[in-house]
């Protein structure tokens, strides 16, 4: 049955809570990834993701994804959930993006019909691309599964991002599950007092009320965070809590991560 | 829009995370004039609020369903500084915690969709808007008209970095190594859907919420309105801002550079006299090659040697650094050529006055 604005909208913003929920369980697990300092996670994977972009051999592309599935499974990320919520959705995604490369990129035909041709060239570029996408995604996704978000924003510090962007997005985040919430309430409000279908120009008419009201309350909520802010003293000072400290383990951890990487890249060059 | 990692080189990334770095450091300053306290909830919240106006499923005519950016409504209200943030900053919460548009592709995600989108959608409605009253219903056509242009900007600019991938990433065999399809593919793959859906979406939603505002909330649509008795915020448009407008353009032609290496052959009427004699070097198969090169032609080729011959320095290899470079030098000259203009002219507009 085909969904309106009402129920579609609705769905999405229940999908990316139960998304963020995932995440919380996920960070509580005792796992490899997880028994790992933030900062050796966020550099550790994030120095994988760029020997992913670098590489240019398929094999070794390969291996990186064998590694992505090593690490989920000593970090007890389900697969399944691996598969449902990112391996099938950038097969879709990508898969109908690199199809017609198969045909169209210019190379030795491996096979012909009629007028189109099979490629060796095409073959390859499909394949590289997909595997890209899919192991760098596994290596984000397992970035997000394994550490709770305020850890990320934590570690985020060791990248020398400003303070005050650090705060921005740790109010945004906190802010993104408030207004989907209120959201939320407003089409359920407008669900429960409707009866039959609204038709579509009444759908869209009630999308930019509802996202009007939205931006009227945000901004309301954004002076009285303000005021709030300014009777706590606040005079643009970001004081974060960094109470993170590097072990043995940790630093045996951004070796191993960093060898990996630096391997990669010089076997895919 | 949101480019997942693995579509974009690691070099074309890096370029894109610093103009995006350059677009986010000019907003930060100008917001930080005033109270720095005031800035972070008013981002923060709106930067929350573009993100769960992303999630609205919007009907479209002809039984489509599309999702709107919210740029066009961040960059009315907030003007185009706060903007940018916001939606970088919604991009970025996306990247970070729901796995939506990559991470070695932030940088660009948010050059095409908060960068050069609110500026776009910026500029095009102060534009079709500039004079109307408050409650004008140019307003509301300027905004949707704005919408429309910001989006498709920022989509015909991912296709572009889509689309000179394989052209400057493949192997020896001739594969290409990331995006796969060349502009003449990319660009119109890109394009159609956003011609019709993509834009229509975010023109929807911003006429809608401009019409909404016009009656529930007027005092939001005052920052940008470019009445002089309006309230100026602190993200109103201040007065130097043609000029960085300038810059802005000015930064991204010179970005753009590489892809003159894209066309074949020379441009018309362009040919050195080597080419005016050889068919094969020239792209025009209309016009015959000449037997003999001119006499005067010939003598007036060796007056002047170029600094950078053929847009790149010869001790450069690569064609595309080698163009940004000369675009870079090319541009130090234009802007040192105009400060000392301006400043010949500030003296004289000061002497006449005295």
């Amino acid at each position: 049955m085909r969904r309106g604005l009402v129920e579609s909208t609705m769905l999405g913003f229940s999908r990316a809570i139960a998304h963020a929920m995932l995440s919380e369980n996920t960070a509580r697990q005792r796992g490899l990834l997880q028994s790992l300092d933030p900062r050796v996670r966020l550099l550790g994977l994030f120095a994988l993701l760029l020997a992913v972009m670098l590489s240019r051999k398929l094999s070794v592309v390969a291996a990186l994804f064998a590694v992505a599935v090593v690490i989920a499974l000593a970090s007890y990320v389900s697969l399944g959930a691996l598969v449902k919520r990112v391996w099938l959705i950038v097969l879709g995604f990508t898969g109908i993006i690199a199809l017609p490369a198969v045909f169209v990129t210019p190379g030795d035909a491996v096979a012909s019909f009629g007028t189109m041709s099979i490629t060796q060239q095409g073959l390859r570029t499909a394949a590289l691309l997909l595997l890209r996408v899919e192991t760098a995604v596994t290596f984000t996704s397992l970035l997000i599964l394994c550490t709770p978000w305020s850890y990320v924003l934590k570690a985020l510090r060791a990248l020398r991002l400003p303070r005050e962007v650090i705060s921005i997005l740790a109010m945004t985040y906190r802010y993104v599950f408030l207004l989907v919430d209120t959201a939320g309430q407003m089409f359920q409000s407008r669900q429960s007092r409707t009866i039959g279908i609204i038709p579509p120009d009444q759908q869209r008419h009630l999308a930019a009320r509802t996202a009007g009201v939205l931006l009227s309350k945000s901004l309301a909520l954004s002076n009285d965070v303000y005021l709030a802010m300014q009777s706590r003293g606040f005079r643009g000072e970001v004081q974060l809590l960094t109470d993170f400290r590097m072990r043995v383990w940790d630093y045996c951890g951004l070796i191993l991560f960093l060898v990996a990487a630096v391997a990669a890249v010089w076997a895919g060059r | 829009m949101h480019i997942p990692d693995g579509y974009l080189s690691p070099s074309t990334c890096g370029v894109l995370y610093a103009g995006a770095a350059g677009g986010w450091y000019t907003a930060l300053r100008r917001l930080k004039r005033t109270l720095l306290s005031r800035v972070i909830p008013l981002v923060s919240v709106f930067a929350a609020f573009s993100f769960v106006v992303m999630m609205f499923n919007l009907p479209l005519p002809g039984g489509t369903t599309g999702h709107a950016l919210g740029v066009t409504t961040a960059a009315i209200v907030l003007g185009p500084s706060g903007a940018i943030l916001a939606l970088s900053i919604a991009i970025a919460i996306q990247a970070l915690f729901f796995g939506d548009g990559g991470i070695s592709t932030l940088g660009a995600n948010c050059f095409n969709m908060a960068i050069v989108a609110s500026l776009t959608a910026y500029a095009s409605y102060r534009l079709i808007a500039a004079g109307a009253a408050l409650s004008s219903r140019r307003r509301v056509v300027a905004a949707a008209i704005a919408g429309y242009f910001a989006v498709n900007a920022s989509a015909l600019l991912a296709a572009v970095e889509f689309g000179i991938q394989p052209v400057l990433f493949h192997d020896a065999s001739g594969t290409p190594l990331y995006a796969p399809y060349r502009l003449s593919v990319a660009v119109p793959a890109m394009m159609i859907g956003h011609l019709t859906f993509a834009g229509l979406a975010e023109a929807v939603i911003s006429a809608g919420l401009v019409a909404y505002l016009q009656v529930a909330d007027p005092g939001l649509l005052r920052a940008t309105s470019g009445i002089a008795d309006a309230i100026t915020p602190a993200t109103a448009p201040r007065p130097a801002t043609s000029l960085r407008r300038l810059w802005t353009v000015i930064a991204i032609f010179m970005l753009l550079t590489p892809l003159g290496i894209l066309a074949a052959g020379t441009a018309w009427g362009e040919w050195s006299p080597a080419q005016l004699v050889s068919a094969a070097s020239r792209p025009d198969r209309a016009t015959s090659p000449v037997a003999v090169v001119p006499a005067g032609l010939q003598r007036l080729s060796n007056l002047w040697t170029a600094p950078f011959p053929a847009y790149a320095p010869a001790f450069i290899r690569a064609r595309g650094f080698g163009y940004l470079l000369s675009a870079m030098f090319g541009v130090g000259l234009l802007l040192l050529i105009s400060l000392a203009l301006r400043r010949i002219l500030q003296r004289k507009q000061g002497e006449s006055s005295a």
